[in-house]
């Protein structure tokens, strides 16, 4: 089956010589929904970057669709649409001229790229807008400008760089669903997002990057199933204000008197309730202290950091 | 790419550099439209009387050649060097970055949209300095054709600045410090035959004479040089010039980290 990405040991020295990234070997399945994580600095932007032709490789192979980067680059560069991390569109120009301008860069006529930016702007919910300067858009409007920029051209594979970054909850889930709807019709996407309930929610291939190395590259469920601690909140009344000792659990307490309680993965909480059924405080809710694909990237993350301090050490 | 989609690229950025020079006309157009009024009111009107004839013809007549082709000059730099630096700035240049249009054709967009400024302020000044003389062509073919091929090394030039630029300076330093000296040694306001033959000399290092003597040339049939070797140079800047950039685009000089 063809990829939609390849990369083959893909290295990258900006000129004040810092490395960002080492040896990072990546493929992402055709109609795959997948998530690039890492935190800050990790590598995620100067991967995508590459990929886009936005960065020089330092060394490498790059592959869109089977077309080489150092070889195809028109025919890579014409499977591709990119929506970055920051606005980057003219902002006095109108939200349809920057839509009609981008399809020109690829060859398409105007009056067809009219009618595919219709198509765009109206499921973005930007059809009223059309006419009016970008620059008088709200920040959630600029970014589903850029997501129907990148989309004017119909790429078979989509790149966003932290789409949702800054938008407020509806209009991401709003944009979660648009998004699944494009999938659903074939275009690959590659995301990176800091919002990993929105990885969690929308991928099914999974890639943690973190100083330039990939640390973890898996499907969701797969990923998943490494987690092998889980914290449950539990919000008692009246608030506690000191965590109950229960043999084979390690609690703590939050600030507003609920119970942290850390499990081991697939144990049941029944012992737990039977635990403090006598006691003189009630159980009023349970949740998750964060969401699952977080507690995984936090332990992978800190112990990439504690194996690199390790080193620095030594 | 096929031809008919490169067609498609290259008009989409000439329409859109187009579109910003226009809309923009009060920072655009009409400054050097003032400004030429008020060359044409003080050398030609005032001071013009009182040299009497240059190169055989009233003052006014001998600079008017000269100070359309400073403003072809002038207008097709700025409008390629601001508008390309711009793009740089606002990182939009990533919206070309990431198409497939070829280097040569963004190239020849820019350019073509620094000459479409050039010769459009051209036109204007052009039809200013009718209100102060009688403008007759001595020769279109070449008034024309040394318009558009000037205002194509300049474009060029403006191009590359633009592209080294880092700062909104960096776009103003070589427009003050070596276009406006070059223009105004060029020949624009004076016959270099006035000059002492050292003077004469150094002058002819200077490629804006042979472009403004060229044009002076097409409108009134009078130059201090030799035409066929300011077009023969003028097309020799062309192709090293578009080399550079197309070399300067290729590596992502300035653009690409």
């Amino acid at each position: 089956m063809t990829n939609a990405l390849e990369i083959v040991s893909l290295n990258k020295t900006y000129d004040n010589g810092h490395v960002a990234l080492k040896d990072v070997s990546l493929n992402v399945k055709k109609g795959d929904f997948f998530a690039l994580l890492g935190p800050n600095g990790a590598g995620k932007s100067t991967t995508l970057g590459i990929v886009s032709s936005l960065v020089n490789k330092t060394s490498g192979k790059v592959k869109i669709f089977d077309y080489d980067l150092d070889r195809e680059l028109e025919k890579a560069k014409t499977c591709l649409g990119v929506v970055p991390q920051e606005v980057n569109f003219n902002q006095f120009e109108k939200v349809e001229h920057i839509l009609v301008t981008q399809a020109g860069y690829y060859g398409i006529p105007a009056s067809e790229a009219k009618q595919t930016a219709e198509v765009y702007l109206k499921s973005l919910g930007l059809w009223e807008k059309r006419n009016e300067p970008a620059r008088m858009l709200s920040g959630g409007m600029k970014r589903r400008v850029m997501i129907a920029r990148a989309l004017i051209h119909k790429p078979k594979l989509l790149i966003l760089d932290e789409p949702t970054a800054g938008v407020d909850i509806e209009l991401r889930r709003s944009m979660w669903k648009f998004l699944q709807e494009i999938n659903d019709a074939g275009t690959t996407i590659i995301l990176t997002t800091h919002y990993l309930e929105e990885a969690e929610e929308l991928c099914r291939n999974i890639a943690i990057i973190d100083k330039g190395e990939i640390l973890e590259n898996s499907p969701k469920h797969e990923l998943l199933s490494k987690l092998t601690k889980q914290t449950y909140v539990f919000e008692t009344t009246p608030p506690l204000s000191k965590a109950p000792e229960l043999d084979g659990y390690d609690t703590a307490l939050t600030y507003d008197g609920a119970i942290e309680l850390t499990v081991e993965q697939g144990r049941d909480l029944g012992t737990f309730f039977d635990a403090v059924k006598d006691e003189d405080w009630k159980v009023l809710g349970i949740r998750n202290k964060s969401n699952r694909l977080e507690e995984l990237f936090l332990s992978l993350v800190s112990s990439s950091q504690d194996l690199n301090s390790k080193e620095q050490t030594k | 790419m096929n031809a008919h989609q490169i067609w498609i690229a290259f008009t989409t950025i000439v329409v859109k550099e187009i579109r910003r020079f226009t809309r923009i006309w009060a920072q655009t157009m009409l400054p050097p439209a003032i400004t030429m009024a008020l060359y044409f009111v003080i050398f030609g009107n005032l001071i013009g009387p009182r040299i009497g004839e240059m190169g055989g013809y009233d003052y006014m007549s001998f600079i008017v050649p000269g100070l359309i082709m400073m403003s072809v000059i002038t207008n097709s730099y700025a409008n390629v060097v601001s508008s390309f630096f711009s793009l740089k700035f606002q990182r939009s240049i990533e919206e070309i970055l990431v198409s497939p249009v070829p280097n040569w054709v963004v190239l020849s967009g820019y350019v073509a949209g620094g000459v479409a400024r050039g010769v459009g302020v051209g036109i204007i000044v052009t039809l200013l300095s009718l209100f102060f003389t009688d403008l007759v062509v001595h020769n279109v073919l070449v008034t024309a054709s040394m318009v558009i091929l000037t205002a194509i090394v300049f474009s060029l030039g403006g191009f590359i600045n633009a592209v080294f630029a880092t700062k909104f300076d960096d776009i103003s330093i070589v427009p003050t410090f070596v276009l406006t000296p070059l223009t105004y040694l060029g020949g624009v306001f004076y016959s270099i035959s006035l000059l002492p033959e050292f003077w004469q000399n150094v002058s002819q290092a200077n490629p804006i004479l042979y472009m403004v003597n060229a044009f002076r040339y097409g409108i009134l049939g009078v130059s201090d040089i030799d035409i066929r070797f300011a077009f023969g140079m003028v097309i020799v800047f062309i192709v090293l010039l578009f080399s550079t950039a197309l070399f300067l685009l290729s590596k992502g000089k300035g653009i690409r980290s």
